[in-house]
């Protein structure tokens, strides 16, 4: 059988990625936006563990990627306690989770 | 130094004690202004206690001696000369120069010698004195036999006299430059001694008497009627200011002393100026009236005149002698023994070159002790000494510059008194004294003519004058121009003795008026009269200043001071007309023109104030006695109008011989001109010339009585008519002789004159040269400030315009919408990575 090669591990992470991104860009709602940011970290993810699974294309990465995979999966963590907690206060000061309502910082 | 000269600086140190005192004290005194009072009374008064000590120690250690006629040989072996200090600088000076001279003996010669040598040769002995220092052997062949006979007259007759000498020392030196050095030293004779003891007496009554006149000051407030503020009528009202008259009386004292005191001609000169500045804010005390400002600015500038003269023969003599002290010690050489040096050289020359009818030799200069510059020549002495005397004829206030005198009455009577009497004039006669050794032949001439010329000038003015002050005034010149004409013919001690009666009596005399005026508040003759009856005291007082004045006395017995003090100067005259000196004659009929008129005014003066009828009568109901303490100097000061002339009863001597010590040797005759040989003082006291004297003298005060007498005091003339008569004179005399106009003219204008054009220049050519280089700066200003604006600001603010436009434009971009934004950053990214992936 054809192995799996690092090609389909970044055309899987591509996907996510865009299918994150395009949840960012297109939703107005707030938490369907932070599934998009968790979809594009996920991608992300893939990315460097592929990376540190396939060293020989990217010899730097040796078991890096996995490390950093872990890092990154903390910090989403932490990241996605954090706008949770903002998402909470923006919908109790606009009373709805609607993205397009925060433009305080408007110039 | 002796206790003599201890006592003589504390006398002098103690005035410039009260001075700073009060000054350091400032406003403290301007509320406590009769503890300054005090504080300077008693200054002045240790001060007189101090001179008097000195005196004493002074005339114990040395008793002056007989007069002439006495045998006194065998006194003065035996009198020890231990006053003088064991230094040999302090060596007597004459004595010292001549001694050299004459026998190249050391010239700090010991006393031993002096009397081994007086007693074997009675020419020597001459000699040996200083009082002729050349000798009549050395002269024998140069001058004429009459000269050489007086030259032995002089010798025998003072032979016996041996001066004490000077106590001569430096205390402190100021400066060195070179061969020159300032110092501040003493040079103390009789002459030093007597001036100490009649400078601080005078002071001493003047500061009590002011206790009294100044009381005023004492307020807090003082009204001044002739000081208006803006020509309003309101009289002016300030302060009282009794400290700092005091304060500046007791300057005035200190710088008097010093100068008394003084050994070179530096302080001298710092003295001299010090009295002039005192002078000028005394005269100036009322420093609201315009006129005291005037009077005291007229005082002031008229003395730089004569001083500019001074400064002149200062700078002769020092450029030719190197040295401005007046006595040799070990440092400097003296003036007084180089001149007698440069003297004798030109006279023995001069001796010589007559025999040939050659012109006079300029002698070549006598050889000086090295370092110095040896071009001390006779004409340099006798520029120096018109120099210097040229300084006196502004102090002295004698006949071109007397105009500031009778304007000085503008300060307050004290003052005039203190200025009269004591400091200021007399200092002008003091130099002349002092500097005699230095005053040749010519000078000599000069001072004489000077002085004759003010005598008969001043009384003459004082004829007419109508205030009771400027009277005296004019009467001070006057005085002061016998003492002038006396110490010019060669009568040293008589011009002295004048200086010292004329202070008592000139001070009572302004102490009077002083009190007169206090009473009644006006010194106009013609409004006084009558008030004899009124004020007793004042009247009495006055009357024995007049008699003092005039020279009231018994011919040929006693008289008051100015008697004996006249007598003498009229001796000096008659002997010099007596021996047969062409302008001899004419001085001598001078000076009597100039007594008579003096007893004539002042008895004018005493008859129109004390006896009469009062012309105003409100002033004479509202005058009255003056206070106790006003009357007290009086008092005193007559009872030495009086008694100062007389011999000392029991020791037989009084001022004349004391004088005497300390008499300089004196050029008896000129080089230029054989006719004017003065003649010894000495012989003036043979009876053939004293009669003479004393007759002239006698006939012409009490002729000058008499017309008083016969025209204000029994009015037997008419003084109206009288004056009717001569209307011309009168009116030159009241214009005093124009020479005020003239000043005014000549000097005055001039000098405003040029003060205009000055302005003139200023204002055109250094303010317009000002007012261009404003404007210029101004434009200039102006234009930088368009380019400053429109270059520089507006392209600023142009870039600020632009700046805020393309911020509102960018403003656009932000439209709050977070996909928006991220949309973006993800367009940029991805352009990016296709440019960097491109490129």
């Amino acid at each position: 059988m054809s192995s799996i090669t690092f090609f389909h591990y970044f055309a899987v992470a591509c996907f996510l990625f865009v299918t994150g991104l395009f949840c960012i860009l297109s939703k107005r709602n707030v938490i369907a936006v932070l599934l998009g940011v968790e979809l594009v970290l996920n991608a992300t993810n893939l990315n460097l563990v592929a990376l540190g699974r396939f060293p020989g294309w990217q010899p730097q990465l040796a078991h890096e990627g996995q490390v950093l995979a872990l890092f990154v999966i903390v910090l989403a963590a932490t990241e996605a306690a954090l706008a949770l907690g903002i998402a909470l206060c923006f919908y109790s000061l606009h009373r709805a989770p609607d993205l397009d309502e925060a433009q305080d910082l408007k110039g | 130094m002796n206790s003599v000269v201890w006592l003589l600086l504390i006398a002098w140190l103690l005035p410039l004690a009260s001075f700073a005192t009060i000054l350091l004290g400032g406003h403290r005194f301007s509320r406590l202004g009769w503890v300054a009072g005090l504080l300077a009374t008693g200054s002045i008064t240790a001060s007189f206690l101090c001179s008097l000590a000195a005196a004493a120690t002074w005339l114990w250690q040395n008793p002056p001696l007989m007069h002439a006629q006495s045998d006194h040989h065998e006194p003065l072996l035996n009198k020890p000369h231990n006053n003088l200090s064991p230094h040999p600088a302090a060596a007597e000076i004459p004595s010292a120069g001549s001694m050299r001279v004459l026998s190249g003996v050391d010239s700090f010669g010991n006393r031993e010698g002096y009397f081994a040598l007086k007693e074997s040769d009675g020419r020597l002995n001459i000699a040996q004195r200083g009082e002729l220092p050349y000798g009549t052997s050395r002269m024998a062949g140069g001058l004429p036999s009459s000269t050489l006979n007086r030259l032995n007259l002089q010798s025998h007759d003072r032979s016996a006299k041996s001066p004490p000498g000077a106590i001569v020392g430096d205390w402190y030196t100021v400066a060195e430059f070179g061969t020159l050095r300032m110092t501040l030293g003493y040079y103390v004779d009789s002459l030093t001694i007597l001036m100490m003891l009649m400078v601080t007496l005078v002071a001493t009554c003047i500061h009590v008497y002011s206790f009294g006149y100044m009381r005023e000051e004492l307020q807090d407030v003082v009204e001044d009627p002739e000081a208006r503020v803006d020509n309003s009528a309101q009289p002016l009202q300030r302060p009282g200011r009794f400290a700092r008259f005091y304060q500046f009386l007791s300057l005035f004292c200190f710088s008097m002393l010093g100068l008394v005191l003084a050994n070179n001609l530096f302080m001298i000169f710092v003295f001299w100026e010090l009295v002039g500045i005192c002078s000028f804010l005394l005269i100036g005390f009322y420093l609201e009236r315009p006129s005291a400002v005037r009077a005291a600015t007229k005082a002031f500038v008229v003395n730089r005149v004569g001083d500019f003269g001074m400064m002149v023969g200062l700078a002769a003599l020092w450029g030719a002698g190197g040295t401005l002290a007046f006595a040799e010690s070990s440092k400097d050489p003296g003036l007084f023994s180089r001149a007698r040096t440069v003297y004798e050289q030109a006279v023995t020359s001069s001796a010589v070159a007559q025999e040939k009818p050659a012109k006079v030799q300029e002698p070549s200069a006598p050889p000086g002790p090295p370092g110095l510059p040896h071009r001390l020549s006779y004409t340099l002495l006798v520029l120096g000494g018109l120099g210097v005397f040229c300084g006196c004829v502004g102090k002295s206030a004698q006949f071109p510059l007397h105009v500031w005198l009778p304007d000085a009455m503008e300060g307050p009577t004290p003052v005039s008194a203190l200025i009269h009497a004591a400091t200021m004039v007399a200092a002008g006669v003091y130099l002349v004294a002092r500097f005699y050794p230095v005053l040749m032949p010519e000078v000599l001439l000069f001072v004489a003519m000077v002085g004759l010329t003010s005598a008969v000038m001043a009384a003459t003015m004082a004829l007419v004058a109508g205030e009771i002050k400027r009277v005296l005034a004019f009467s001070t010149v006057s005085q002061l121009g016998f003492m002038m004409f006396a110490l010019g013919i060669g009568g040293w001690v008589a011009g002295i003795f004048h200086l010292l009666t004329h202070a008592f009596f000139k001070a009572l005399l302004f102490l009077g008026a002083g009190s007169v005026i206090h009473a009644t508040g006006t010194g106009e003759i013609s409004r006084l009269g009558g008030l004899c009856r009124k004020m007793p005291w004042t009247a009495v007082t006055m009357l024995v200043g007049c008699l003092a004045i005039a020279g009231a006395g018994i011919p040929l017995v006693v008289g008051l001071s100015g008697f004996h003090s006249k007598d003498a100067i009229f001796a000096q005259a008659s002997l010099l007309a007596l021996k047969g000196s062409p302008v001899g004659r004419l001085f001598l009929a001078l000076a009597a023109v100039a007594a008579f008129l003096t007893a004539f005014y002042m008895f004018r003066l005493w008859y129109l104030t004390f006896v009469g009828p009062s012309r105003q009568s409100h002033l004479l109901a509202h005058a009255h006695e003056s206070p106790a303490i006003m009357i007290y100097p009086l008092v005193i000061l007559s009872i030495f109008a009086v008694a100062v002339g007389w011999k000392i009863p029991g020791v037989g001597w009084g001022i004349p011989e004391i004088l005497e010590q300390a008499r300089p040797g004196v050029g008896l005759s000129g080089i230029m001109w054989r006719w004017w040989v003065l003649p010894p003082e000495a012989e003036s006291h043979l009876p053939y010339v004293h009669k003479v004297a004393s007759w002239v003298a006698f006939a012409a005060g009490v002729s000058g009585f008499l017309l008083a007498t016969m025209i204000y005091g029994l009015r037997l003339l008419d003084a109206a008519r009288l004056r009717a008569a001569c209307g011309w004179i009168c009116y030159v005399l009241e214009r005093r002789y124009f020479i005020d106009e003239l000043y005014e003219r000549v000097f005055v204008r001039a000098a405003l004159l040029l003060a205009k054009s000055a302005a003139f220049a200023d204002k055109v050519l250094i303010d317009g040269c000002a007012h261009t280089l404003a404007r210029l700066t101004h434009r200039a200003a102006l234009a930088e400030e368009a380019i400053d604006r429109r270059v520089v600001d507006a392209g600023f603010n142009t870039l600020g315009h632009h700046l805020f436009q393309l911020g509102l434009l960018m403003r656009r971009v932000q439209t709050g919408f977070l996909r928006q934004y991220l949309m973006l950053a993800l367009v940029g990214t991805i352009i990016i990575f296709v440019l960097a992936h491109l490129f």
